[in-house]
């Protein structure tokens, strides 16, 4: 563990705001916020699903105007009208979803939008300058790559490139981690500690609580839009601490879970194979099957071919060989609408691109797997105020946090819009259900919410595979755990009670590198008992 | 860095500045702003005509005279707004879920066939009731506009063929279709039209009802205006309130999670694709037996395909905004034709459009003056 040199206690602010208000259509996103900021530190910003910490960020970067409040930057009080204001004062944002052109280079995407070079791109020299910035922050990064050949998590050091090299000294990073597998995750916070170093100051929103205890110096915390802490140090904070401190009550972070009952077989996955949307093999020859009342996790590296294993099942994707049996029923290359009517759920992991249309309202969205029948439609016509009923009780009984369920869910807080896939999958009542990532961007509390309803999921009976690259919460949930390696099995391993043992953990972490269970058995390294 | 000092070198005086728009404006500023572009459109086309030298207001007053002025140019206003009315629905229908159908032009021409081949083939007998025989003409016309639509469907469906390109190139094929026709099978004496149709074929027109209310005299407005309307508010209950158009609008807005959702883009691609073509055809059966009352390529393809794709647009697809809008385009061709020298309204048309279609920019946009040296 490396902890950060923790800042001189009264080094001067970088930022200041105080009294921050706005206000959306119903909503009161942030109610008289202070927060502030010193130079060289690194301030986690926490806050449930809705908090405002997006929008007391937006504020910051420019992008959203306060109705009240103010902003100092380095003592002195700020106007931003733009973005652009905002980076003259030396204050970047760094968003969750990339905003960078995929066919160019990624010098072209760190100049786009600056008056140097005027005319003429001269593009080695450029790169060159680009190469410098990345060089004193530790950012590796090819200039002259194109954006698509790149990694999410280099997408995500361009991004922070093309802040540095316009001088950006005050980083925002929002949920930065939630897109990184575990090792991108160690190389974000090398940088950002190197960024600290050299004077810069880093706000970092996340709902990874141990990443906050091993990054940040300083914490502050909203909840429902006001401040319900500022700049407490995170040294030494228990994570039960930091989630008190955002839900307002106690956190239950391991789950009772009763022993299970598993009955027949509901899926059965046969030897599939198939391609990756670049048309290369993600899926050699994969089975699992998962049984009534059990879940089902599926550990592994991102990128070892979980997403295809979801889509083939969910039929959103061609399998070119192998089977795929929901209740003794072939599911194999059937439309999708085959696997809804036989009582399949599923929860995508994009939720943006997949499992939500983002111009349709609340009330849309949750129909979609329903419109077909009644109460919702009657011969061929939608009942509409059946329909806005049935949004207004998932609202209700999931927690969602909107004005009115005929608000546009691209303006939802990506946790809420992440409840309202889940409310929607959950209460079609499934016989199986596929969730990936179904907790990625959550806050503690709807974590806590989510692992239930999957556990109740399992109680009434229902089979849940579950994809995650949270090993914590897999062993935590799971009867059984898959390990998938380059789109292939390296077995199986039961898991016992709530507690994981040490062993499990390193036979499952052995098992993700590539190594099957059988040769580790033989082997006997770290052999699970 | 270097680079942010070189946008404060100017030091004096005022910069306008572009920023995208992050909160959604209230409800009434789409209407101000659409006003707003057509109060500015007609000051500037106050100004040419000024240098042209003409009264800008005198001209105004007698546009609005020559479309709006009395029941008679109201009548004909209507008159032209029909077919631009379906033709703008079907465009809608296709629009809303992404399919950019630039047929709307020939599914109109192939509908006016289509309907025209009832009588001229012919295909029922004169002395079958007006309302059959019309219906039987709607149909057909529905038809021929469907099958139009369902060629450019299907491919794009199956093959993945451009839309684009395959309804632009159908237009050619219609026209010239039906020139065939003209030209040589039911030509009148080598003129290039058929013969007049008969009465029974002709959609009723106010004027036939002049007898029992003296002020329909003369009146050319028929009841395409009608189908037009209802068609309007059945569209609008398909896109809104049923389940099929509610398969429309998810594909439109996230072709993904309508695959998700289980939804059959392909198949409705090609449903869409008919049923705009129909929409479009419909407009063609209007339109000859409404108005031209034979078959004759020069009036039916007058481009009402093309203005049909503005005014959906400028309606943002709304089925019922687009009866609206439909009529202000006919108002606007009515005084194109009808002012010399014409070229005046169709300039002033001409800005509009451009300045209603630009200020949408404003709805994704906001501008802001600032002073250039109060920048730092
Ligand atoms: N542009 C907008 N228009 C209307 N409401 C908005 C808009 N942006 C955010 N909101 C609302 O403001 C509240 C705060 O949202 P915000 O995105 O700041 O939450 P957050 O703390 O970032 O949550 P999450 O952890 O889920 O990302 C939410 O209720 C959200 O629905
Ligand atoms: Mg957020």
């Amino acid at each position: 563990m490396t902890q950060t040199i923790p800042p001189t206690p009264d080094a001067p602010f970088a930022v200041e705001m105080r009294g921050i208000v706005k206000r959306f259509p119903g909503v009161l996103a942030n109610d008289h916020v202070d927060f502030e900021l010193r130079a060289g530190e690194i301030h986690a910003l926490l806050g449930e699903n809705g908090a405002g910490k997006s929008t007391l960020m937006n504020v910051l970067a420019g992008l959203y105007r306060q109705e009240a409040g103010i902003i100092k930057v380095k003592g002195k009080p700020v106007e931003f009208h733009s973005p652009r204001d905002a980076i003259k004062s030396g204050i970047g944002m760094i968003h969750q979803h990339f905003m960078l052109v995929p066919s160019q280079t990624v010098t072209e995407n760190v100049l786009l939008g600056l008056d140097d070079p005027r005319f003429f791109m001269r593009l080695p020299e450029y790169d060159a300058k680009v190469a410098a910035v990345g060089e004193r922050f530790g950012l590796k990064v090819d200039p002259r790559a194109k954006i698509w050949q790149l990694s999410v998590g280099e997408q995500q050091r361009v991004e922070l490139l093309k802040m540095l090299y316009r001088g950006a000294n005050v980083l925002i990073m929002d949920e930065p981690t939630a897109v990184l597998a575990p090792t991108e995750i160690e190389g974000l916070f090398d940088i950002l500690r190197s960024m600290v170093a050299q004077g810069k100051s880093v706000i970092f929103i996340s709902h990874k609580l141990q990443e906050v205890t091993a990054i940040a110096d300083r914490v502050s915390v909203l909840r429902r839009g006001v401040a319900t802490a500022t700049s407490v140090p995170s040294r030494g904070a228990t994570r039960q601490e930091l989630a008190r401190l955002m839900v307002g009550r106690d956190v239950v972070f391991a789950l009772e879970k009763k022993p299970g009952n598993p009955g027949k077989i509901v899926l059965e996955v046969k030897d599939i194979h198939a391609d990756n949307d670049k048309g290369l093999p993600a899926l050699r020859g994969f089975s699992l099957n998962v049984r009534a009342g059990e879940i089902v996790g599926v550990a592994g590296v991102a990128g070892n071919g979980q997403s295809e294993l979801s889509q083939v099942i969910a039929s959103m994707r061609k399998c070119k060989q192998g089977q795929v049996i929901l209740n003794s029923e072939s599911l194999t290359n059937h439309n999708t609408l085959f696997g809804i009517q036989h009582g399949m759920a599923y929860v995508p992991e994009d939720r943006n691109h997949v499992g939500s249309a983002p111009n349709l309202s609340v009330t849309d969205n949750v129909i979609m797997k329903k419109y077909r029948q009644p109460p919702i439609s009657h011969a061929g016509m939608l009942d509409m105020s059946a329909a806005e009923k049935l949004a207004r009780e998932l609202k209700q009984a999931y927690d969602i946090i909107v004005p009115n369920v005929s608000t546009p869910v691209r303006l939802l807080s990506g946790g809420n819009l992440q409840r309202v896939i889940l409310a929607r999958e959950i209460s079609g009542l499934p016989n199986f259900m596929v969730a990936v990532q179904p907790t990625r961007g959550l806050d503690v509390g709807a974590i806590e919410g989510v692992h239930r309803l999957l556990m109740a999921q399992r109680e009434s009976g229902a089979g849940v595979l579950l994809i995650s690259e949270e090993l914590e919460e897999l062993l935590s949930l799971s009867d059984r755990v898959y390990v998938i390696y380059e789109g292939k099995s390296m077995g199986e391993v039961k898991v016992g009670g709530v507690e994981p043992d040490e062993s499990l953990i390193e036979t499952i972490g052995l098992m993700m590198t590539g190594t099957p269970l059988d040769q580790i058995q033989k082997e006997g390294v770290g052999a699970n008992g | 860095m270097a680079e942010s000092t070189s946008l404060q070198k100017k030091r004096s005086g005022y910069k306008i500045r572009v920023e995208p728009r992050l909160d959604v404006p209230p409800a009434w500023y789409p209407l101000l702003v659409s006003l707003g572009a057509i109060v500015f459109a007609l000051f500037l086309g106050g100004i040419l005509i000024s240098f042209a030298g003409g009264d800008p207001i005198r001209s105004y007053q007698h546009i609005a005279k020559a479309s709006f002025g009395d029941i008679g140019v109201l009548s004909d206003t209507i008159v032209k707004a029909t077919p631009i009315l379906l033709v703008a629905l079907a465009c809608s229908v296709a629009f809303r879920m992404k399919l950019w159908n630039i047929g709307a032009e020939g599914q109109f021409i192939m509908g006016a066939f289509g309907a025209s081949a009832i009588v001229l083939a012919p295909v029922l007998s004169e002395e079958t009731p007006r309302w059959l025989y019309l219906t039987v003409m709607a149909l057909a016309g529905m038809g021929m506009g469907a099958i139009w639509g369902f060629i450019p469907g299907y491919l794009k469906a199956k093959l993945n063929v451009n839309e684009i390109i395959s309804t632009l190139m159908l237009n050619y094929i219609a026209v010239a279709w039906v020139n065939f026709w003209i030209f040589g099978v039911w030509s009148e004496g080598g003129f290039q039209m058929s013969p007049k149709f008969p009465n029974v074929a002709w959609l009723p027109r106010l004027a036939e009802y002049a007898k029992e209310i003296p002020i329909f005299r003369g009146l050319t407005t028929h009841a395409g205006l009608l189908i037009g309307i209802v068609a309007a508010i059945i569209l609008w209950l398909i896109v809104y309130r049923s389940r099929w158009g509610y398969e429309i609008r998810l594909i439109g807005d996230n072709a993904q999670a309508a695959k998700y959702a289980g939804i059959n883009i392909t198949s409705n691609i090609i449903y869409v694709m008919m049923l705009s073509g129909a929409l479009a055809g419909l407009g063609g059966m209007s339109e000859v037996s409404g108005v031209v009352h034979r078959l004759q390529t020069a009036p039916i393809a007058a481009g009402y395909g093309f203005t049909g794709i503005i005014v959906a647009w400028l309606a943002k697809l709304n089925p019922l905004v687009i009866v609206v809008v439909s009529v202000l385009f006919g108002a606007l061709i009515l005084a194109g034709r009808e002012i010399q020298p014409s070229g005046v309204p169709k300039m002033i048309q001409g800005i509009i459009l451009v300045s209603l279609i630009a200020s949408d920019f404003l709805l994704r946009y906001r501008v802001r003056i600032v002073r250039a040296d109060a920048e730092e």
